[in-house]
């Protein structure tokens, strides 16, 4: 028996920031301590709270030590683990309150979420089997081996109202009945880890912190519709993720929980890894489906909708990382316990990974209903630098902003679609007042302009056309006229491209002209960007009677756009500086040296 | 079993089609023309072009007719407001990345997208903005692909794909960068494209086009130097006369030969003649071997990218091809060496021009081992599409419908049936048949219809008893179909004697040289066959059927080659092959 555990974050946030090396250091202190028999070091998922990464805790105490260095370590063995005394300064603060908390669970970022995908992560070893074991792991499993036929499991998950994660909330037990249903002597089941959004991350995490959740889940798929052979999709840009799901799937091979004649039940299941190449359109099913196969990611036509041809023409069951995550648990715990959580339509937790102008940016998990406002302010701890909150987008590129007036909404499917936006795979970006709308929706159409696959015609140049309007608003050219033309061409996008990508693109310059259309007139009537953001329509002016002529400016002024003038204003003893517009590049590098407010942008 | 119906409306149209169908059946049934891009009947339902789009009652967004599937009470609209502005939008975007030079492009008047363009009253500057800007790829002898001209309908993709299992183009690079080219950038020269030109017979635009030699050919026929010589292939008789709007087949042997005498060609000949003249070698051939134990299934090598794709594919089967010259060569061949003196003309000074069905004969005729009259003299100068002689003779101001009937010049004009039938799948072998099953038995033959080997289907067999020999044989037309003969060679399963096999589906009739016709002609009408109904009309119709019975050919064994097979034939008539592989 150990007497103290260490976690260290090993998801992939905290292993940027070193903590492979903090977790080979406390190895290092403790065997100098001679503790090796007292306390064990365990390499975690993710916590959550990225933003204080690299994340250290101690149990039993539960220390939460935020922010953790190298050089820290020897000072929690040597204060902690050897004396018993908690390190203070390392102690998670909130942001807020500025108050320390010592445990991670009195963190205002933990009370209010709900963890039911997340609930191993930042609590196993992921690469150990046997510590998913003892958290229940599998036992769903050998519930539907030997107790259930399969169609009771599909009744349970259809009762259990689980919806599809992945964006579209398609209802997961339909899918599975409609797959079941099919005719073909072959099935597949098949996991979208081809997380894309940008900012979301929450797949990446499970797949890092609990690998097994979601071979378990997909064992249990593959026996309700009758597959033996399944495929985990994942981007090759989550290498740790990647490394992860193979050593467990070893590990449930080895096991007897994967393989031939699993657990002596005569159920034949395998697992194989896939990896993507980047695109974000492979996150679009037929487009998965036809990667996998080993043809150019492109989406294809539906119908025929996967459930009666999709990999390799037979009936398969596609669902993401955070659906799957569910599985075991609604197995274990029951529909009932499942639907107790959420809203009526939208049944159970969803998880969001919180990013922007936020605090604490990291995944969460809240239950289905949860306002935007407890999403952002009790657990994202609002919006920094007493700045004024003014949206947040979800759904990632699909999906639309939200502006403050909805920040009561309780987030499900359904109402994140009424006002505009989308659940997509989770991602809500917090924007604030020196966000400008119209480049908000420039950000995300450049990504899918990017990301297009170029094969249907509304998607590959429509959307081009539709950025190259916005980019004509945000440099000051556009008309009114042009405003009216890029409505239109937003809807025809939306009405005629061939798959999801297209289809959804112009959401982000649809809700934005819905909530700040304002912006956009400004842009377009008076050359102006509210928030300062559009380059083209700044100017860097000098208040001359606030220029004492120091020339800071005109030494760091890259395009020699600043000279002096022979104005000398009053009290002052050299002659004022001056900006040539016409030179200005807009940097901004002469107003951040300005020591004496003497130059504005406007 | 009976097929289920399904009633569905189309535009309040009642209609009944079979289970299985798309709305862009159904609708023609009703019918009313949904226009397509992208879609081409049995290789390319990809739904990405979004020129068919219609509403059907309950869809959240419009839907492509040409993939989506009837369902029982289905309501369609095809000619909404909605439909028909999504439409225009479709076309003006393609148009606003689209090298726009109309007046002076190729396919002015026969390009899909300007037709379509026209009939939705499209503005063609509606949108501004970036447009591409691509290397033209014009590296082979055949063939030009402008990508600048590329609507991505991917047509050519799936014919090289699906008909030609060649599949050397592919989408590269993705969005607005999406264009079409080999792997990894290279030009289509270094790939084992074989030149067929099928990708340039279904692109809707002047994006693929053959390297034109019409220049060339008209500097030849101004030089006063130059003894020039036509030749025209089985096929272009069938074809020529489309592009001077005749009904799809109509035969114009007669016009054409009028035609090209009032070019100014020093003669006008008929590469049928050397249709005849390659039966008399590849009979040999083939009786020779089945009597000496030679390499069988023996293998035609009358077309050219069939000669390239088993070069490729098949490095290790070569010794299956027959080692005749195409007719296209033999032509060039017989004239240079026993024409050229026949007339007292030094070869250097004869410039031979054929007119092909074909654009790999463009590059045939740069192959090594083809100039039987010595080196730096070509058996063939210079290659002529149907399509670049229709426009020659447009250019000339020669009223082609107005001309009269003439004949070819003599001796070599001289043909039989068997020699025209070469422009159809099954026509090598039939008029192979003709003339191996009367020299075996040394008798008559009652009929020379061999019909089991007549029709457009992709492999057909037949066996026969040849002087108390059974030959198999096998006929393949379109390559993936000759893929499959050849695996079964090289898996050692060809039960076969003797294999004919043409490049393009339905054999040359169909060859990527002759007039393009639009997706909705192709989707609608058989051309293949109606082209080659056209052709053996013709054999029905000639006093000769049997390439031995040629005279010209008798002739010219008589007074030159001596023997079928002989060492002097085989010097200018026969050839080898080379092993490229991938």
């Amino acid at each position: 028996m150990y007497r103290s555990h260490v976690l260290v974050c090993g998801g992939t946030g905290c292993h940027s920031n070193n903590s492979a090396n903090i977790l080979k250091a406390f190895n290092e202190e403790i065997a100098k301590a001679n503790l090796t028999a007292d306390v064990q070091t365990v390499q975690t998922g993710c916590f959550g709270l990225c933003a204080v990464g690299p994340v250290v805790i101690v149990y039993p105490e539960g220390a939460f030590y935020s922010c953790v260095k190298v050089e820290d370590v020897p000072e929690i063995v040597s204060e902690h683990l050897v004396k018993g005394r908690l390190v203070e300064r390392l102690l998670y603060k909130e942001k807020a309150t500025g108050k320390t908390v010592k445990a991670l669970s009195e963190t205002n970022f933990y009370k209010k979420q709900t963890r039911v995908v997340l609930r191993n992560c930042g609590v196993i070893n992921p690469e150990n089997i046997d510590e998913y074991i003892a958290m229940d792991g599998y036992q769903a499993l050998i519930k539907v081996l030997t107790k259930m036929q399969p169609q009771e499991v599909i009744d349970e998950v259809l009762a259990s109202g689980l919806r599809g994660r992945g964006g579209a909330g398609f209802p997961t037990g339909r899918k599975w009945q409609f797959t079941k249903d099919a005719v073909g002597d072959v099935k597949y089941v098949a996991c979208n880890a081809d997380e894309g959004d940008p900012g979301a991350f929450m797949d990446r995490s499970v797949l890092e912190g609990d690998p097994h959740a979601v071979i378990e889940a997909m064992a249990i798929a593959a026996y309700a519709i009758g597959a033996q052979q399944g495929y985990v999709y994942v981007r090759a840009e989550y290498p740790i993720a990647v490394r992860r799901l193979q050593i467990a799937i070893d590990q449930a091979k080895e096991y007897g929980l994967l393989g031939k004649n699993i657990l002596g039940t005569g159920f034949n299941f395998d697992l194989e890894i896939r990896l993507g190449a980047g695109a974000f359109v492979c996150g679009e099913e037929t487009a998965l489906m036809t990667s996998i196969e080993g043809n150019r990611g492109e989406p294809r036509v539906r119908p025929p909708f996967p459930a009666h041809k999709g990999l390799f023409g037979k009936p398969t069951v596609l669902n993401n990382v955070e659906t799957y995550a569910n599985i075991a648990q609604i197995i274990l715990k029951g529909a009932d316990w499942f639907k107790s959580m959420g809203t009526e339509k939208s049944r159970g937790t969803k998880v969001f990974a919180l990013g922007g102008k936020i605090v604490n940016t990291g995944l969460v998990e809240i239950p289905m209903g949860t306002t935007l406002r407890e999403v952002i302010e009790d657990i994202g701890g609002g919006v920094p630098n007493g700045k004024k909150f003014k949206a947040a987008q979800t759904g990632g590129p699909s999906g639309g902003c939200i502006p403050a007036e909805h920040f009561d909404i309780p987030i499900d499917y359904d109402n994140l679609i009424s006002i505009g936006s989308m659940m997509g795979s989770g991602g809500m970006i917090v924007m604030d007042e020196d966000n400008c709308m119209v480049d908000i929706a420039k950000f995300f159409l450049t990504f899918t302009v990017d990301e297009s696959c170029g094969k249907c015609t509304p998607c590959r140049i429509g959307n081009k056309r539709l950025l190259e309007y916005l980019d004509k608003i945000t440099s000051g050219k556009a008309t009114m006229q042009d405003l009216e033309d890029m409505e239109k061409l937003c809807y025809y996008i939306k009405d005629n491209s061939l798959c999801g990508l297209g289809q959804t693109a112009p959401n982000p310059v649809l809700s934005t002209l819905r909530y700040f259309r304002d912006e956009y007139i400004a842009h377009i009537r008076d050359k102006k960007c509210p928030a300062g953001v559009c380059k083209s329509l700044l100017q860097y002016k000098i208040i001359k009677d606030n220029c004492i002529g120091c020339g800071m400016c005109q030494r760091q002024c890259p395009a020699n756009a600043i000279s002096r003038t022979d104005y000398i204003a009053p009290g002052k003893k050299l002659a004022a500086m001056e900006i040539d517009p016409s030179k200005c590049v807009k940097c901004g590098a002469c107003m951040s040296t300005c020591k004496f407010k003497a130059i504005i942008k406007e | 079993m009976e097929t289920k119906m399904i009633n569905l409306k189309i535009n309040g149209i009642a209609v009944s089609v079979p289970e299985g169908s798309t709305i862009l059946q159904a609708a023609r049934q009703a019918g009313i023309k949904i226009p397509t891009l992208c879609y081409l009947k049995d290789i390319n339902a990809i739904g990405a072009c979004r020129v068919c789009v219609v509403e059907v009652k309950g869809a959240r967004s419009l839907v492509a007719a040409c993939v989506f599937p009837v369902s029982e009470g289905m309501e369609v609209t095809t000619n909404s407001p909605r439909v028909m502005s999504s439409r225009k939008t479709t076309l003006e975007l393609l148009l606003s990345d689209h090298k726009k030079e109309c007046l002076s492009c190729v396919r002015n008047k026969s390009c899909e997208l300007q037709s379509l363009a026209l009939e939705y009253g499209c503005d063609e500057n509606k949108y501004k903005g970036a447009t591409s800007n691509y290397a033209i790829d014009d590296t082979t002898p055949y063939l030009v692909r402008d990508n600048n001209k590329c609507i991505l309908c991917r047509r050519c993709v799936a014919a090289c794909k699906e008909y030609q299992s060649v599949a050397v183009i592919g989408a590269n690079a993705r969005g607005f960068d999406t264009h079409i080219a080999c792997a990894f950038e290279n030009p289509l020269s270094s790939v084992a494209c074989v030149g067929c030109g099928q990708c340039i017979t279904v692109c809707p635009t002047g994006a693929l086009t053959e390297k034109s030699e019409i220049d060339n050919v008209l500097a030849a026929l101004a030089d006063p130097n130059k003894y020039v010589i036509v030749g025209t292939a089985p096929s272009v008789r069938v074809g020529l006369g489309e592009e001077f709007n005749s009904p799809i087949g109509t035969e114009v042997e007669g016009k054409m030969a009028a035609a090209l005498r009032r070019m100014g060609f020093d003669n006008v000949f008929d590469v049928d003649f050397a249709a005849d003249l390659t039966i008399m070698e590849e009979g040999t051939e083939f009786i020779h071997r089945v009597q000496n134990g030679g390499t069988l299934p023996m293998i035609t090598s009358c077309s050219p990218a069939w000669i390239k794709f088993i070069e490729h594919n098949f490095p290790d089967q070569l010794a299956h091809l027959s080692t005749c010259k195409s007719p296209q060569q033999m032509f060039g061949a017989i004239i240079k060496t026993y024409y050229a003196e026949k007339i007292g003309k030094d070869p250097k000074d004869i410039y031979v021009v054929s007119v092909m069905p074909c654009t790999a004969k463009k590059f045939e005729k740069t192959r090594p081992d083809q100039n039987a009259a010595g080196e730096n003299i070509p058996d063939i100068d210079a290659v002529l599409t149907t399509r670049e002689l229709a426009k020659m003779i447009k250019r000339m101001g020669i009223m082609f419908n107005d001309l009269p009937s003439e004949k070819f010049d003599d001796p070599l004009g001289i043909s039989t049936g068997a020699g025209v039938i070469f422009g159809v799948t099954g026509g090598v072998m039939e008029a192979a048949l003709r003339t191996v099953a009367e020299k075996l038995t040394g008798k008559e033959l009652p009929s020379v219809d061999f019909v089991e080997v007549r029709g457009t289907k992709g492999i057909k067999e037949a066996e026969y008893d040849v002087a108390g020999i059974k030959v198999k044989v096998a006929v393949a037309s379109g390559l993936a179909n000759a893929r499959v003969l050849l695996d079964q060679i090289k898996e050692g399963k060809s039960p076969y004697h003797f294999i004919e096999i043409m490049s393009c589906p339905g054999g040359c009739v169909n060859g990527g040289g002759q007039p393009i016709r639009t997706a909705d002609e192709r989707n609608n009408v058989d051309i293949k066959a109606t082209r080659a109904a056209s052709i053996y009309k013709l054999d029905k119709e000639m006093p000769l059927r049997k390439s031995h019975d040629n005279p010209a050919i008798k002739a010219v064994y008589e007074e030159y080659l001596g023997e079928p097979g002989s060492h002097k034939a085989h010097h200018i008539l026969h050839t080898s092959y080379i092993k490229r592989g991938l």
